[in-house]
């Protein structure tokens, strides 16, 4: 049923369907109404789960840890200084294999003290082993958490879905939960094999002590999960997609401009989505929330071709819906033919550029001819609007190569 | 696409009244957005909030800075912030107040509502919580929605007598929704 929701609550809604059988997060800022809402539902005897409440966020994530290791489904969610004080054992969490799903609301980290988005939070643990999803809308983060759980489980991979603090968490906006039916069918209950958990009938070690001659071969294996589980995302997005009766491109069709309708192009591969002109000049590449607000520039400024003589900006959106593992293939086909390529991240590797812009410079090396530029936007919850999005369009035709800070 | 931008304090339900909007609107069939302008929020502080409301889905994230509505809960808040900031030709404005204000504005007269929604508060709800009324007072001014809807929307968010008490203060707010153009 479509609603209109609190985006926090249509998270906490979402984890309320998948039936997590512990849930376990420290209730303080940087916190969000999700595990607020999450508690109240299990007060309120709506929800089975153990609720426990930790004395940090270090506990949280410690317990959700253990009780992932015990074989049951496990939820917790977190940002910035919370993220940060979890990171060891976001280490761990991947290390061991185990398949939490926990929920970034994105924020800035001190110093200065911040509480508004941005993306530097999942930044700090981008390399600690985890499938990393970003969502543009409400929707897209109940979705996400649906795909989360499923390609946890099947590959013993843990996913952060990450969802912009405020920007999304704080917004009231329609979206559709599936029914309880829906969620059943797409994500059964979670039986882990024998064997595979702690059980003092089949005992089994995690973590454990692993000697030079046998550390590298267990990172590898970490690593060629993560690498290998691109089709595996592509293809659970498909199954979501059918048994929710969700259709993602008639949605965002019926959205744009009537009239300029024949030039509008939507690719979906999945990993990545492209929304914009057939043949962009520029191509603004980004993730999460502020690609929303890049489509609505899009579609403004596609109505000043009908105009002669008025300066149109021919332009197009690449979403990075997974961060990790990279969607590099998809990135390279859509970025192929365009001139001028802007990445704009919410977060900045301190003395270097963008993080993003990294990724997609890593990428597109020998493959794109096109200028990629790095533009820092955002952060500290500084408002993206269309006049930095017209900035950066300015600024991008000089060729530059350093990276921009825009507003 | 509609959007309105409402100023207020701490404890005025600014954030709730732009929540009450975006509902109200959905329940209409719109599409629709609401979002504070988001701060450590504090009774008293200067508070924003905004609502979007559109016939096709809602893209746009950044605040609002030229709104087509004006919500002002507190005549205070004149000396410390831009209340007017972005304000269009066509831009509506609706002020909780009890003085007669003179606004240095380029606006007609008949796109400005004032309302003594404190005192419609202070008599309806006994406490000074003037986001309903000035709710009732939006629908009726703006026609954007219907005060049902905001009854319905009320029923989403409270229960019993507080709820009686909002539907009655919305209602109270509505007959106040007609600027007086001969002042």
């Amino acid at each position: 049923m479509r609603q209109i929701l609190e985006g926090s609550r249509a998270v906490a809604k979402t984890i309320k369907l998948i039936k997590p059988a512990v849930v376990s997060a420290y209730p303080i800022t940087p916190q969000t109404h999700i595990v607020e809402d999450l508690a109240k539902f299990k007060a309120d005897g709506e929800a089975n789960y153990e609720y426990v409440r930790a004395e940090s966020e270090f506990a949280a994530a410690s317990i959700v840890l253990g009780a992932s290791a015990t074989g049951v489904r496990v939820y917790t969610a977190t940002s910035s200084q919370g993220l940060l004080l979890m990171e060891e054992v976001i280490f761990n969490i991947a290390g061991m294999r185990l398949p939490v799903v926990l929920t970034c609301a994105n924020r800035g980290v001190s110093a200065p003290i911040t509480i508004w988005n941005d993306h530097q939070d999942v930044m700090a643990v981008r390399d600690a082993g985890w499938i990393t999803l970003f969502a543009e809308n409400s929707q897209e983060a109940v979705d996400l958490h649906l795909l989360a759980y499923k390609i946890a489980e099947k590959i013993f991979v843990p996913v952060m879905v990450n969802i912009d603090g405020f920007v999304l968490t704080h917004t009231y906006e329609p979206v559709k939960i599936p029914s309880q039916a829906q969620v059943n069918k797409f994500l059964p209950n979670y039986h882990p094999k024998k064997g595979t958990y702690l059980d003092v009938k089949n005992p089994r070690t995690f973590g454990a002590f692993a000697s030079p001659a046998y550390y590298m071969e267990i990172r590898q294996e970490l690593h060629e999960a993560i690498s290998n589980s691109k089709e595996l995302i592509k293809k659970e997005i498909n199954n979501l997609e059918k048994i929710t009766k969700r259709n993602y491109k008639l949605q965002i069709i019926n959205s744009f401009p009537r009239r300029q309708k024949g030039k509008l192009r939507i690719i979906d591969s999945g990993l990545v989505e492209y929304y914009g002109l057939r043949n962009p000049e520029i191509i603004f590449v980004a993730m999460g929330s502020m690609v929303g607000t890049i489509k609505d520039f899009i579609d403004r400024n596609v109505f000043f071709f009908e105009k002669k003589g008025s300066k149109g900006i021919s332009a197009g959106v690449l979403k990075v819906r997974s961060f990790n593992p990279f969607p590099s293939d998809d990135v390279n086909k859509i970025l192929n033919k365009v001139k001028f390529v802007a990445v704009l991240d919410k977060d900045i590797s301190l003395g270097k550029e963008g993080i993003l812009a990294q990724e997609i410079k890593a990428v597109a090396f020998n493959k794109i001819k096109a200028k990629i530029q790095s533009f820092i936007v955002g952060l500290g919850g500084r408002d993206i609007t269309g006049k930095t999005l017209n900035n950066i369009v300015e600024l991008i035709k000089k060729k530059d190569n350093e990276v921009k800070f825009v507003s | 696409m509609i959007e309105i931008r409402i100023h207020g304090r701490g404890g005025q339900g600014v954030v709730t009244a732009a929540e009450l909007i975006a509902i109200a609107a959905f329940y209409e069939g719109k599409e629709s957005q609401a979002f504070p302008n988001f701060g450590v929020e504090r009774r008293g502080a200067p508070i924003e909030s905004y609502a979007r409301i559109s016939d096709q889905p809602i893209k746009l994230r950044s605040q609002i800075y030229e709104p087509d509505f004006i919500i002002v809960q507190d005549d205070t808040l004149f000396s410390i912030i831009d209340l007017f900031k972005g304000i269009k030709k066509d831009t509506k404005i609706i002020i909780n107040t009890n003085k007669k204000l003179s606004l240095k504005l380029d606006a007609k007269k008949e796109n400005i509502l004032f309302i003594p929604a404190t005192k419609i508060a202070l008599e309806v709800l006994g406490k000074p919580i003037i986001n309903t009324v000035m709710l009732g007072a939006f629908a009726k001014f703006s026609e954007l929605i219907k005060l049902t809807s905001i009854e319905k929307a009320l029923k989403s968010k409270f229960s019993g007598e507080i709820l009686e008490k909002n539907i009655k203060a919305a209602k109270q707010g509505s007959i106040f929704g007609h600027p007086k153009v001969e002042s």
